[in-house]
């Protein structure tokens, strides 16, 4: 029994990692993408079902793509070429038009890549509907190929179109496509191979680098599965990809970038999602997530990168931070006269030591703190009650890709970090869960945090926490080229 | 260590009392009391010699009364810098513009409003008082300047460092404090969202040393947080 009660302890005591509300359940998420205000992606199952998102945060289902259909299933040619099996789809928006492949497998490696087109992900839309495209690749059966798995690049630099697919049974391939109607460019000429022993694969780019995403290891047994995200990239968007060790990913390799942890086992089908100004996001699913009875889940979370290479950031976790400047190197606190930890008079010229001095608590600084709002400055981080920040979802007011809207206030205490109507900052006692005192929280591509209210009372203006000096924070419009809105979230 | 070792002593009071006596005599500036006390000119402050100047090229304020300093305990956490500045040492303390030369009495001592240039972004408080030779340990400063703008200014930012702890206002409302022993970093203190009005504004500063070095930064940021550089200080000598 008591070591029962001791795991039991741990486990409330390591706050969980947040995971995305609503109807979640997924395998292999296509790239998420935004229509009309609303978040879409879609995945393997019958019909390919359809998951939206009005914020990005909560998801539910809405039917499936072949219900949009004419026919209510794959074209004629894709199933010939196929097979009646949907999964794992992509979509890319190109002028206005959706493309979206999808894997229609046979009796694998016979498969086909078919294609859908449509105007509007919104299956409310009037002019919703899904034109069959056909295929567009396939494998015979007997080719070193299995033709599912789309994943669709357009490259940034000349707007050409590429997909990449193939599984286990052969090589992951590349070919281009034509922006004006999704079809294959040059279908006379061979696929690039680019990669083996991998699925699920996607090509990225970022200064001056293509970057093939693959997923590594065995899907589709829950908790058993060695689901892992691995990597290469290229100079050329046709390889050949290289992994961190140099070895090329038509030689299996490839450098990981997300394998199990936590209580989520088997992340596999990268996806990437730009927000713009410099916030990066990717999606996909884990295999098993024991918090959900082991079920496969879709997920969001942060894109970093490092050295050159995507690295995978991390749910924030729930607790006390300080707020560092990474511009100024100073830490946002309340304005209000700080305490030395332990009491004046300490330091300098002590010898041997003494008993450890406890931490300071917002319940014994707070006797000398003005009861109504209190507005905020910045200063040296000094441990002090009045610095130390408790950051924790707010519960049943929504999100925003990826996470849910935080309540950020002073450890120990109510007090509340709110906007104000003059586009400046102030601590109000008590949290009432007004949007001014909601708040996003993106980690940036350096790892840094953006940090900007639901609403700032006043303005429709997108606003974010800002270092207006090193000794007082403002709010201010994000600007991705200055370290002014970027902070530091620091365990004290 | 730099902290401290500038303690006054009785000898330097004198000094700084016959300096004071010697400028209200004289009415002369710190030029004079450099000569008079024979120690060498401060390098980087100088006597206004002009009614008006611009900022320079960075925006930094470049021109100021400044008050030889008034002895005050040398604590500088909030509640001690708020009961030193706000504590009234003479008349016109909020608001009042005086001339280079003007005198006001605190307790015992005649002190002096002189319009100084500096020749550097910040403002040397140590230069300052060289020549004097007043205590620069324990001390307040207080600061003045004026700058002048053919039209309402929105969503301005007095930007400021100072060495040791500090209070602004502009046009008689405190928008900056900042607490303890700090350094003069440019850019530290900044207000919130300004509005300079038609004519002339006022900065005001408090400036509290408590040992050591002692200087001040101050600018004046656009919305978009560069520094405003076609402002024009109206202060200084007469034509």
């Amino acid at each position: 029994m008591k070591l029962r009660l001791s795991v039991v302890a741990l486990m409330f005591a390591a706050p969980a990692l947040l995971a995305l509300e609503g109807d979640t359940g997924m395998h292999d998420p296509s790239t998420i993408v935004l229509d009309d205000g609303r978040y879409y992606s879609f995945g393997t199952g019958n019909g390919l079902p359809i998951s939206v998102s009005d914020d990005g945060w909560t998801w539910r289902r809405v039917g499936t793509l072949m219900e949009g259909v004419p026919g209510g299933r794959a074209g004629p040619e894709v199933l010939e070429r196929g097979g009646n099996n949907t999964w794992a789809p992509d979509v890319i928006e190109i002028d206005g038009k959706f493309y979206i492949y999808y894997s229609a497998p046979g009796q694998q490696p016979k498969a086909a890549v078919g294609l859908l087109i449509g105007s509007t992900l919104d299956p409310e839309a009037p002019d919703y509907g899904w034109e069959d495209g056909g295929p567009v690749v396939w494998s015979d059966g007997v080719e070193d190929s299995n033709a599912i798995d789309p994943g669709i690049f357009l490259d940034p630099n000349d707007g050409r179109l590429w997909m990449v697919y193939g599984s286990y049974f052969g090589y992951i391939r590349l070919v281009e496509l034509d922006p004006a109607t999704g079809q294959r460019l040059y279908p006379e000429r061979d696929a690039v191979n680019v990669a083996i022993n991998s699925e699920a694969s996607i090509v990225i780019y970022r200064d001056g680098w293509y970057y093939l995403l693959v997923t590594h290891g065995s899907c589709c047994r829950g908790a058993s599965s060695t689901y892992n995200i691995r990597m290469g990239r290229s100079r050329e968007v046709t390889g050949p990809y290289i992994d961190n060790m140099g070895i090329d990913m038509l030689q299996g390799g490839g450098k990981l970038f997300l394998g199990s942890g936590g209580r989520r086992i088997g992340p596999g089908h990268f996806g990437l999602l730009d927000l713009g100004d410099g916030v990066q996001k990717f999606s996909l699913h884990y295999e098993a997530d024991l918090d959900r009875g082991g079920i496969s889940v879709l997920d969001i979370r942060p894109l970093l990168w490092s050295d050159g290479w995507p690295v995978a950031g991390d749910h924030l976790r729930a607790g006390t931070y300080q707020i560092e400047s990474a511009r100024t190197g100073t830490a946002v606190e309340l304005a209000v006269e700080g305490i030395p930890v332990g009491g004046p008079g300490r330091g300098r010229g002590g010898r041997g030591g003494g008993a450890p001095i406890p931490d300071q608590s917002a319940f014994e600084s707070s006797v000398n703190w003005p009861a109504g709002p209190i507005p905020l400055r910045m200063s040296p981080y000094m441990l002090q009650a009045q610095q130390k920040w408790s950051i924790t979802p707010a519960a049943n007011v929504g999100g925003y890709p990826g996470a849910p809207y935080y309540r950020i206030t002073i450890a120990g205490s109510g007090r509340t970090l709110a906007a104000t109507a003059a586009r400046e900052l102030v601590t109000v006692p008590n949290y009432s869960g007004a949007p001014e005192e909601l708040w996003r929280i993106d980690q940036l591509t350096d790892g840094s945090y953006r940090i900007m209210p639901k609403a700032t009372p006043g303005t429709d203006a997108e606003l974010a926490l800002s270092a207006a000096g090193s000794s007082f924070p403002t709010l201010d419009e994000f600007n991705p080229d200055s370290d002014r809105q970027r902070w530091l979230l620091k365990a004290p | 260590m730099t902290k401290d070792c500038l303690n006054t002593s009785a000898v330097r009071a004198a000094v700084l009392v016959a300096a004071l006596v010697a400028l209200t005599i004289s009415g002369a500036g710190l030029a004079q009391a450099q000569q008079v006390f024979g120690r060498g000119p401060a390098p980087t402050i100088s006597v206004a010699d002009s009614p008006s100047r611009r900022v320079d090229e960075n925006g930094f304020l470049q021109r100021w009364l400044i008050l030889e300093p008034i002895s005050v305990p040398g604590q500088l956490g909030d509640s001690a810098i708020r009961a030193a500045v706000e504590t009234e040492y003479f008349e016109g303390q909020f608001d009042a513009v005086p001339d280079h030369g003007d005198s006001v009495t605190v307790g015992d001592q005649v002190l002096t409003w002189h319009a100084v240039d500096s020749s550097l972004y910040n403002v040397n408080l140590f230069h300052f008082s060289y020549a004097l030779e007043p205590p620069t340990s324990n001390v307040l400063f207080w600061a003045v300047t004026v700058v002048d703008v053919p039209e309402t200014v929105t969503d301005v930012r007095l930007a400021i460092g100072s060495n040791a702890a500090s209070i602004w206002w502009v046009n008689g409302e405190e928008v900056i404090g900042i607490y303890n022993d700090r350094q003069t970093v440019i850019d530290d203190g900044v207000s919130q969202r300004l509005q300079l009005n038609p004519g002339r504004n006022v900065i005001r500063a408090a400036i509290i040393n408590a040992g050591g070095a002692t200087d001040f930064c101050a600018r004046l940021l656009g919305s978009d947080y560069e520094p405003i550089t076609d402002l024009e200080i109206r202060l200084g000598m007469p034509d």
